[in-house]
C-alpha cells in the first residue's frame, strides 16, 4: 500500500514530465496499434479463406481467362461438391481520380454463386429478384452506404478491359455473416457479360476469369487440386488450382515489401516507446538516488525498491499505453472512412490490442531494469553521498 | 554498549586503494552523547556509518548491545538498523512527495503495529520535537530547523537505542542549529539515547559527554 501510494506521488513529482511520457507511449502505442491494423487488414483475405474453398485459374497468370467449358469438366471431378465462376470487371465509376470510387465488380454466376460462397447474406427476396434480371447488381451494404445505392437506382459503369458503357440495376445489397466479411463488392451477372461481349468482341465469347469450388473434406485438397490441374497439362489454357488461402497469399505477396516494412516500422516504434520511458525512469531514478539509500538505511528492502521504480514504470506505461490504445480506434476508424474500398476490412483486432497493451507492459519492465539495477547495487554509504 | 574493536576500513578509487580508518578502537557505553570531530576526509562518517550498520569494516568488529552487526547478512542487518538504530543526516532526506507525518511514519510501516498505534506513535514523536501542528505540512513547507526536527521525530519513532547523528546542523542557521542541539541534549538526558554525533561545529559538541577527534583515520 505503502509502495502504491509513493510510486503515485513519485509519478506526479514532475507532472510536464510525466505527462510529455505519457503522450509519447500513446502517441507511440497508437502508431504501433494502427501499423499492425494495417498489415492485418492486408492480409484478411487470407485469414477470411474458407477452410474448404479453392480456385482454379490460368497457369500463366491470372489476368489470361479459361474456357467455360471446363466447368462441367472441373465439376465431375471426384471430391468436387459445389463449382461457380467469376470475372474482374472492373471498369470506371464516376471520377475514377477519386479513390473510393473505386469498388471491386465482378461478373458472377448468379445461380451458384452464392452457395460457394455463403458469408455473402441477401435476402430471399432481392436474391430472387437478382436472379431473375440479367442486367441487376448486387452491393455489398459498406459501399451501399458510401455512395447512397438503394433498391432500384442503376450504377452506370464506363467499361475497360470490357469496353462501353454499362448500366446495372441494383436488385439486392447484402451484408456479411461476419466482421472478416468483404462488404465493398458489386456482383453482376456473368452471362449479361457474355452476351455484350459476343457482340463487342467475339473472340473473347465464354471466357472465365477463374473458377470456385468447394470440396467435401479439406484434406482432399490437395489431390482435387492435382487432379483438375492434370487434366489441361497439355492443354492450350492450363489451370493452377490451389486453395483459397493459397490464392489470396498470392495476391498479399505482391505487396509483401510494403507489408514487411510496415512491421519493420512497427517494431521500430516498440524501441521508441522503451527509449521515451527508459530515459524518464532513468532520470527519475537517479534523482532519487539518495532517498532510495534512506530507504534502505530505514530498513526497507530491495523488494520496496524494486517496486517503486518499477512501479513508477508500469504506471507511466500503462497509461500511455490505454491511451494510445484508446486513440487508436478513432484513428483507424478515420482512415477506414478514408479508404472505405481499400481495406474492404478495417478491424482494430483483439490481437493487436492484446500485442499494443503488452508492448507497452514489456517497455516499462525493461525501462525499470537498468536504474533498478542500479539502484539495487548502490551501496547506502554511496547513496547517501549523493546528496545535493 | 557499542564496542568498536581494531576496525579499519579502505575505499577504491578507480584502481586506487584509499585507506579511511585505520585499526580504531572506541567504546560507548549506554546513555553516552559522543561527538566525533575532525577535519573533512578523516573518517568520522565512515565510522558513524559502521557504527549504525549501513557499512561493513574490512577488519575487526563492531558490537551494538551485545550483536556483532558486522557478521549479520544484508536482511538481518536491515532489520537491526529498523529496531535499534535511528539516522539524522545532514541534509535532513525527508522525502519531498510525503507530509511530516508520512515521513516519520515510515520507519513504522516495516512493523506489525496497527494503524491507530502508528498515528499515536507519529504524533507523539511529533509533539516531542515541537511539531504537532506541522503534521499535514511538506518538507518544502517546513524551515531547515524544523525539517530536521521531522528528521530527528523520524528518527525516534521506533524507540531506537542508538541515534546517530551525520552533521545535524551542518545546514543549519545558527538559532535553529541550537534548537536541534537542545532537543538531542534532552533526548539524550530525559531519554536516555545513546547519541553518536559527527560534526564539525565546536557549538554542537559542547552538548557532547565526550568529544573524539580523527584525522587520517586514526584517533588522535
Amino acid at each position: 500500500m505503502f509502495v502504491l501510494k509513493l510510486v503515485l506521488k513519485n509519478a506526479l513529482r514532475h507532472k510536464l514530465r510525466t505527462i510529455l511520457t505519457i503522450v509519447g507511449i500513446a502517441v507511440a502505442v497508437m502508431s504501433f496499434g494502427f501499423l499492425r491494423t494495417v498489415v492485418t487488414a492486408w492480409s484478411y483475405g487470407v485469414e477470411a479463406s474458407a477452410a474448404n474453398r479453392m480456385i482454379t485459374r490460368a497457369s500463366v497468370s491470372f489476368i489470361f481467362p479459361l474456357p467455360y467449358a471446363y466447368r462441367d469438366q472441373i465439376a465431375r471431378v471426384p471430391g468436387v461438391t459445389h463449382i461457380s465462376y467469376a470475372n474482374w470487371f472492373q471498369g470506371v465509376y464516376k471520377d475514377a481520380a477519386d479513390f473510393k470510387n473505386f469498388f471491386p465488380r465482378l461478373a458472377i454466376d448468379p445461380d451458384t454463386y452464392f452457395d460457394v460462397y455463403p458469408e455473402y447474406l441477401v435476402p430471399e427476396q432481392e436474391m430472387k429478384t437478382f436472379r431473375a434480371e440479367r442486367n441487376s447488381c448486387i452491393v455489398g451494404q459498406k459501399i451501399a452506404k458510401e455512395h447512397g445505392f438503394s433498391i432500384g437506382d442503376i450504377i452506370t459503369i464506363d467499361g475497360d478491359i470490357y469496353p462501353g458503357r454499362w448500366d446495372f440495376v441494383v436488385r439486392g445489397i447484402y451484408k456479411g455473416r461476419d466482421a472478416t466479411a468483404d462488404e465493398t463488392q458489386m456482383f453482376f451477372h456473368w452471362n449479361y457479360l457474355n452476351e455484350r461481349i459476343r457482340e463487342l468482341q467475339p473472340s473473347r465469347e465464354g471466357d472465365v476469369g477463374w473458377y470456385i469450388l468447394t470440396v467435401n473434406n479439406p484434406a482432399e485438397m490437395s489431390s482435387v487440386g492435382r487432379t483438375i490441374d492434370a487434366m489441361y497439362l497439355n492443354s492450350r489454357a492450363g489451370t493452377k488450382t490451389e486453395t483459397e488461402r493459397e490464392f489470396q497469399q498470392g495476391f498479399v505477396s505482391m505487396s509483401s515489401a510494403i507489408i514487411r516494412s510496415l512491421e519493420i516500422v512497427s517494431f521500430i516504434i516498440i524501441g521508441i516507446i522503451l527509449l521515451v520511458l527508459a530515459n524518464t525512469i532513468v532520470m527519475a531514478a537517479r534523482e532519487r538516488t539518495t532517498e532510495y539509500a534512506v530507504l534502505k538505511t530505514i530498513g526497507f528492502s530491495p523488494g520496496h525498491i524494486i517496486g517503486l521504480i518499477g512501479g513508477e514504470s508500469l504506471l507511466i506505461a500503462g497509461i500511455g499505453g490505454a491511451l494510445g490504445l484508446a486513440l487508436t480506434f478513432p484513428v483507424a476508424g478515420a482512415f477506414a472512412s478514408m479508404f472505405p474500398t481499400f481495406f474492404p476490412v478495417f478491424n482494430v483486432e483483439t490481437i493487436t490490442i492484446i500485442l499494443a497493451a503488452l508492448v507497452a507492459a514489456l517497455a516499462g519492465v525493461v525501462a525499470a531494469l537498468f536504474p533498478t539495477i542500479r539502484a539495487l547495487r548502490t551501496s547506502i554509504a554511496e547513496g547517501l553521498r549523493a546528496i545535493g | 554498549m557499542i564496542e568498536v574493536r581494531n576496525v579499519s576500513k579502505s575505499y577504491h578509487r578507480d584502481s586506487l586503494l584509499v585507506p579511511v580508518l585505520n585499526n580504531i578502537s572506541i567504546t560507548v557505553p549506554d546513555g553516552e552523547f559522543l561527538a566525533m570531530m575532525g577535519p573533512s576526509g578523516s573518517g568520522k562518517t565512515t565510522l558513524l556509518n559502521l557504527i549504525a550498520g549501513i557499512d561493513r569494516p574490512d577488519e575487526g568488529s563492531i558490537s551494538v548491545n551485545g550483536t556483532e552487526i558486522a557478521t549479520l547478512s544484508e536482511s538481518a542487518l536491515a532489520q537491526w538498523r529498523s529496531n535499534n538504530v535511528g539516522f539524522i543526516f545532514q541534509f535532513y532526506n525527508l522525502l519531498p512527495v510525503l507530509t511530516a507525518f508520512e515521513n516519520v511514519e515510515l520507519p513504522l510501516l516495516l512493523t506489525k503495529l496497527s494503524r491507530r498505534e502508528r498515528r499515536e506513535h507519529v504524533e507523539a514523536s511529533l509533539a516531542m520535537v515541537g511539531l504537532a501542528d506541522r503534521m499535514k505540512h511538506y518538507p518544502k513547507q517546513l524551515s531547515g530547523g524544523q525539517e530536521q526536527r521531522v528528521a530527528i521525530a523520524r528518527a525516534l519513532v521506533t524507540d531506537p537505542t542508538v541515534l546517530v547523528a551525520d552533521e545535524p546542523t551542518g545546514d543549519l542557521d545558527r538559532v535553529s542549529a541550537g534548537e536541534v542541539m537542545t532537543l538531542l541534549d534532552r533526548l539524550n538526558k530525559e531519554f536516555k539515547k545513546t547519541i553518536v554525533m559527527v560534526t564539525h561545529d565546536p557549538r554542537a559538541a559542547e552538548k557532547a559527554h565526550k568529544v573524539m577527534h580523527l584525522d587520517k583515520g586514526e584517533l588522535t
